[in-house]
């Protein structure tokens, strides 16, 4: 969000006072009662809100939410449910290969890009196409496709090779990566654009330097480039950072959370507790086990990424 | 017909700012198969004919869809006129907290005391001596129902036990078919394996396991069996690669199967494909082992409104749903059993007869949902669904954490 800047706004200037300092609170006063709704709504909502969970996630609450505490019961529950672990792990697996391959695919497509190819917009659009669907869309598209019947398998089959087997939705073993191949199709296309507007915003003399000095591309791209695209890699982590963490919908749409619970994932966790099994605490025990995860990354990263700069 | 009926809308909007008593009422639900869809409209058309209007809320997925929907929109601040829940403890937290009304007056002038059977459905109606909903159906789980051509086409003959089915079922996957059709989603195992508790373990094992909560029972031997059944039941179902109920259905529909074990809401869809109970299928209550059926169903609950027209309505939908013209328009539509027992069935199926002559036996027993809290059964559910699916979760395995469930259930 861009910061207004003080000195230069003309609100603040009729302000001087004979006690020469001028009150803090009241400087900059406009842009101060013109955001008040915005804090507001920060503090309440999502303050008030996380705390709030916190808090009756040490209750027994059932339907409706009810404060008599029992302690740490929730939690030991959570960990001692093999849905909550199975789910966990899911998470991993997903956010781990999803953060690289949607990273590392998206870049060598941008590159690829950038070579001044013919038809560039064409085929950006075909590859950001995907991203204009809704993950309940793209979970029912590759519903079908990976559809041992109708889709892949079947295909193969009918060709002639009878003994073909994919049916990743169907195994458990493997059923994350049915989804995770959905959500990187999905996804990779924003990745692509993203990188793609960060390697034209690198200075061409940058480019012919490094090729006066005889160094190889692949080079350049590595060692010269990627460091100078560090503000959009940020931006490219946290928007695939958010969309693992909230990773649901897909999940649904796509086996919702089958064969079994081999493809659960915490979200859904939390939504099934709370409003299927109807005991809330048991589903904010959840969230706020989901809230501490996403602290413990974010909170150190937050630390170097900010807390240098201030002292630098 | 068309006219008609928007001459009736036409007719109904005119008349409802000068007729205090009619009123539009919006009834949540999710009976949305082909059968199901078929005896609300009868249920719809009776209410329509009070004067008042019936608005439909259609909630399409399982009742663990359309559940969560209806309760937020209560606690919500946002209720509707009426709404579906099944027999038992679903609604429990909603009644205490106040916020449903009470159906007592209804209750007294229409004898429901008297009239409603088995009387374990008006008590998880009740709370603290007022009854709080309108029960319309009785739904029991313990059914096979049976694809005659399947069994033909394997040739051996159709089964007359759960016993007979399981010996069959080499025979049936040597013929191309799947002995088993099970749907991916959770109740469908998890109901499969209270049926195999109460039709292969009986009902003394039942009640004690779901209705004393006995941890000691539900570790032992005797469910141990239950568990091994359950194991056969996982390797017969293995294959069948559909998610809804009706779809799995639908493979015993079209022969593709051999069984299925579902509740008898079932008969709705065999009734829907224009086949008959004894020709085309055949249907195996308890399992045809143990002649017990558990009295489940649904019923539909008032929230607390203030709009005194609205009120009223729901006072007449309440009457209309106890009616016996309507009990039977309904329940031969779905497949289910009515809620009382003096009125004529006659033009019933042939499975559904069977249910009936049970039930009015005292073949019955209290199902699940009235037994254990909705927590409890979810995480049962999440037992059943990961067993069903994970081949190298062993029985044993299964029991012991089934055994801690128990334990811990309320």
């Amino acid at each position: 969000m861009p910061h207004p800047m003080p000195q230069q706004s003309g609100v603040s200037k009729p302000m001087p006072k004979s006690s020469g300092r001028p009150n803090q609170l009241f400087r900059n006063l406009n842009s101060k009662i013109a955001l008040t709704p915005m804090i507001l709504v920060a503090a309440v909502v999502f303050f008030g809100g996380t705390i709030w969970t916190v808090i009756y996630s040490f209750t027994n609450s059932r339907l409706l939410p009810r404060a008599s505490f029992v302690g740490l019961d929730q939690y030991e529950r959570l960990w001692a449910s093999s849905r909550w672990i199975i789910s966990i792990q899911n998470l991993m697996i997903y956010g781990i290969l999803s953060l690289i391959f949607s990273l590392v695919v998206g870049f060598v497509l941008a590159a690829l890009m950038d070579q001044k190819i013919r038809f560039e917009s064409a085929f950006r659009t075909i590859f950001l196409y995907p991203f204009a669907l809704s993950f309940i869309v793209t979970g029912l598209v590759w519903q079908w496709i990976l559809n041992p019947e109708f889709g892949v398998q079947g295909i193969v089959r009918s060709l002639g090779w009878t003994s073909f087997t994919f049916d990743p939705l169907y195994n458990p073993d493997i059923v994350i990566y049915g989804i995770l191949i959905a959500g990187l199709w999905q996804g990779t296309g924003l990745v692509m654009c993203l990188m793609l507007a960060g390697l034209r915003g690198i200075d061409e003399d940058i480019w012919k330097a490094s090729r006066v000095d005889g160094i190889p591309m692949w080079r350049t791209y590595i060692f010269v480039v990627i460091p100078m695209m560090r503000p959009v890699f940020i931006t490219t982590l946290v928007l695939i950072g958010s969309g693992i963490v909230k990773l649901y919908d897909l999940v649904v749409a796509q086996t919702s959370g089958g064969p079994g619970n081999a493809s659960e994932v915490p979200a859904k966790y939390v939504y099934d507790y709370m409003f299927q099994a109807q005991n809330l605490g048991q589903g904010f025990a959840a969230s706020t086990m989901m809230l501490l995860t996403v602290a413990i990354v974010i909170v150190p990263w937050a630390y170097l990424e900010f807390g240098g700069k201030k002292r630098g | 017909m068309r006219i008609r009926a928007f001459a009736a809308v036409l007719a109904a909007t005119a008349a409802l700012p000068c007729a205090a008593m009619a009123a539009e009422l919006e009834v949540t639900h999710w009976w949305t198969s082909g059968g199901e869809a078929a005896a609300v409209k009868e249920l719809a058309t009776a209410f329509d004919a009070t004067g008042n209007k019936w608005v439909d809320g259609a909630i399409a997925g399982s009742g663990s869809t359309a559940r969560p929907i209806m309760i937020s929109r209560i606690t919500g601040g946002d209720p509707m006129g009426a709404t579906q829940f099944n027999h038992g403890r679903q609604a429990e937290e909603l009644v205490q907290s106040g916020l449903m009304r009470d159906l007592n007056d209804v209750a007294e002038k229409g004898k429901w005391k008297d009239i409603i059977k088995p009387t374990s459905l008006l008590d998880s109606c009740t709370f603290e001596g007022k009854i709080y909903c309108a029960p319309v159906n009785i739904h029991s789980w313990q059914w096979l129902w049976l694809s005659n051509a399947a069994f033909e086409k394997a040739g051996v003959p159709v089964p007359k036990d759960w016993n007979e089915f399981v010996a069959a079922g080499p025979k049936l996957r040597e013929a191309g078919l799947q002995p088993l059709a099970v749907g991916g989603s959770a109740f469908q195992v998890n109901g499969l394996f209270d049926t195999l508790v109460i039709s292969l373990g009986g009902t003394d094992l039942y009640n004690k396991v779901y209705k004393d909560k006995d941890e000691e029972t539900a570790a032992g031997p005797e469910m141990a069996k239950i568990f091994a059944a359950a194991d056969d039941a996982r390797k017969l179902a293995k294959g069948s690669n559909v998610q809804d109920w009706n779809q799995a259905t639908n493979l015993v529909i079209t022969g593709k199967a051999g069984g299925q074990i579902m509740g008898d809401w079932a008969q709705g869809e065999f009734q829907q494909a224009g086949q008959t109970a004894g020709k085309e299928y055949s249907c195996l209550p308890g399992l045809g082992l143990n002649q017990t059926l558990t009295t489940g169903g649904d019923a539909i609950y008032f929230p607390l409104l203030k709009d005194e027209a609205k009120s009223k309505a729901q006072e007449v939908l309440a009457e209309t749903i106890v009616d016996p013209k309507v009990q039977v328009a309904f329940n031969l539509k779905k497949g289910s059993v009515p809620i009382r027992s003096d009125v004529d069935l006659a033009a019933a199926n042939d499975c559904m007869k069977k249910g009936i002559e049970i039930i009015s036996k005292g073949g019955t027993a209290i199902s699940t949902d009235q037994l254990v809290s909705a927590d409890t059964q979810k995480q049962k559910e999440d037992l059943m669904s990961e067993f069903f699916a994970k081949e190298s979760m062993t029985p044993e395995q299964a029991q012991q954490r089934f055994a801690s469930i128990i334990g811990s259930a309320d």
